[in-house]
């Protein structure tokens, strides 16, 4: 297909100051640079009508069509932004007469991720997978699966600081196969699970991004005991020690939805909070060691029960 | 439209066949019995996308109404499950495309829809193409300078199981691997569901000599006839497929 990898040249080289105008519809956009490039086209920053906005250009008619396609059933979803607002779609004929299919949405500014752990420490972990699992929680419940949930594909918004997905060109509905996948990210890949769009297909990925920040180089795959060996890798992070065994569990699959895992992760950070900043030690040394009492007698109990059988 | 069965060939090659007929000419065969000849190039570290040698990996999938991609072997796995995803799109939307020709005459094809329909008709061929049963007789070429390729071969052939057997759909594959001995092709997994067991039985080492990639095509195409169970989407309609070429 030497002809499509000439166009993907093309989409991905538009200068600016191209002036794109809609087939359809006669709206025009001014091209003011380029900000991303996928799999399936690219993404550049344009002006229309003194407002900037996003605007999305590829060869691939069908992936652009399905796009579209799911950020209009997103928008229905009344009160939640759960993706960009789509403002416009349209063909272009470029002046070499090639079609080509575009949409212009929302234009959603912000730091990546790596950039602002970089600036910011790790302290921010915690409230940023909260964040993510909370919009996750949504989309799941509306049922969807974000699918190419990758590092690439998020964006830290300033002021508070806020986590958000931009490219929803992977959303699968629930119970079909994923549309769209990046290995690294992808359970299937790792021989940790189906391709099948289901919740626990997200938290998996979830994971790997919460990993992937303290691996930026990220990790080769080993041919055996591939669990193991990422359960090792989050061992090796001292920031992610608390949060180590709800990653493990949403590696492995345990959490059928994002609600037990965000259930179990706030309860993290809420000892996390309380061992921080304890405002009753006492209280708080009291409460650990009446706990490790019980585990104590828990086990010495079964212990003996187990001679007893 | 009623969902029927897709079949389709997959061929793993690194081009230059020679020996037998003409593998484009095979090709056109198997399309007009209503299946999809898609082909995957492999290149060698050496070589460029325009090598020649390769030019016979696009007129095979043109003329078997395929896709076709050149790719270097440690991105294959990705390139095969894409591949296949397009293959069966491709050819729902040359069934679709001819649904419209009937309905709005000669020269509607989806293009020239605004794109709110033919978002709307998209996502008919996404559901289709999601839910269609799959036939795949995946051909691998085992030919010498393949070699040090199988591995990779066999690592995509799994992770293309995993992709397809996530489809509601449900699926079908059979291996054959080519020049077999003393036969064009050779057997390397029965029609199954499930290639995961494509692990223990797939060959390690290449059977050398000469490439018969078009003869490998026209067995290949009979393997479909072997196991007439299902029925083909283009049953009874075998007029008509001249017009669903693109």
């Amino acid at each position: 297909m030497a002809m499509n990898r000439i166009l993907k040249k093309q989409v991905s080289s538009i200068k600016p100051g191209t002036l794109i105008k809609g087939k359809f519809k006669g709206n025009t956009y001014l091209i003011n640079g380029k900000l991303g490039e996928g799999a399936i086209g690219a993404v550049y920053l344009c002006q229309a009508n003194r407002q900037v906005a996003a605007l999305k250009i590829s060869e691939n008619q069908t992936s652009m069509s399905l796009e579209v396609n799911v950020l209009k059933s997103l928008e229905q979803v009344r009160g939640n932004r759960l993706g960009p607002a789509l403002l416009d779609v349209d063909d272009w004929t470029a002046p070499n007469g090639r079609t080509f299919y575009f949409y212009v949405m929302e234009y959603v500014k912000g730091e990546t991720v790596r950039d602002f752990f970089q600036k910011h420490g790790t302290s921010w972990l915690g409230p940023f997978m909260i964040q993510l699992l909370e919009d996750l929680e949504k989309l799941h419940q509306e049922g969807w699966v974000f699918g190419d949930l990758k590092t690439e594909n998020l964006i830290v918004r300033s002021a508070p600081p806020r986590i958000r997905w931009v490219d929803v060109g992977g959303m699968t509905q629930i119970g079909r196969s994923i549309k769209e996948y990046t290995d690294f990210y992808d359970r299937g890949y790792w021989g940790l699970g189906s391709r099948r769009a289901e919740p626990s297909y997200d938290l998996f990925s979830f994971a790997i991004i919460f990993l992937e920040i303290f691996y930026p180089n990220r990790f080769p795959r080993p041919e055996k005991n591939r669990k193991k060996y990422i359960y090792q890798r989050i061992d090796q992070v001292k920031a992610l020690k608390p949060y180590a065994p709800v990653l493990k569990k949403a590696i492995s699959g345990k959490y059928q939805t994002s609600t037990e895992m965000k259930r179990e992760l706030k309860q993290v950070l809420l000892l996390l909070r309380q061992r921080n900043n304890p405002r009753n030690p006492e209280e708080n040394d009291g409460s650990g060691f009446k706990e490790a009492f019980w585990i104590f007698i828990i086990s010495a109990f079964s212990f003996l029960l187990s001679f007893m059988i | 439209m009623k969902t029927g069965t897709l079949r389709q060939i997959l061929l793993i090659t690194d081009g230059c066949s020679n020996h037998g007929e003409d593998p484009a000419a095979t090709a056109a065969l198997a399309y007009q019995q209503g299946i999809a000849v898609n082909v995957i190039g492999i290149l060698d570290h050496d070589e460029t996308e325009e090598s020649s040698g390769l030019q016979e990996v696009e007129d095979i999938a043109l003329s078997g109404g395929g896709v076709s991609q050149l790719v270097y072997s440690e991105a294959l796995s990705q390139t095969v499950q894409m591949v296949t995803k397009q293959a069966v799109n491709q050819t729902l939307q040359g069934f679709v495309n001819k649904e419209l020709k009937q309905i709005l005459g000669e020269n509607h094809r989806l293009e020239d829809l605004d794109p709110e329909k033919r978002g709307e008709i998209i996502e008919v061929v996404e559901d289709l193409g999601e839910t269609s049963d799959l036939e795949v007789v995946i051909l691998v070429d085992t030919s010498a300078s393949m070699h040090h390729k199988l591995h990779m071969v066999k690592e995509a052939l799994i992770d293309l199981s995993i992709s397809l057997n996530a489809r509601i759909g449900k699926n079908r594959f059979a291996i054959y691997s080519f020049p077999g001995k003393r036969k064009s092709i050779q057997k390397v997994l029965d029609w199954t569901p499930k290639l995961e067991s494509v692990s223990s039985v797939f060959p390690k080492i290449t059977s050398g000599g000469i490439t018969p990639t078009g003869p490998a095509i026209r067995e290949a195409m009979y393997q479909f006839g072997k196991k007439s169970l299902l029925r083909s989407f283009r049953h009874g309609n075998e007029s008509d497929i001249e017009e669903t070429g693109f």
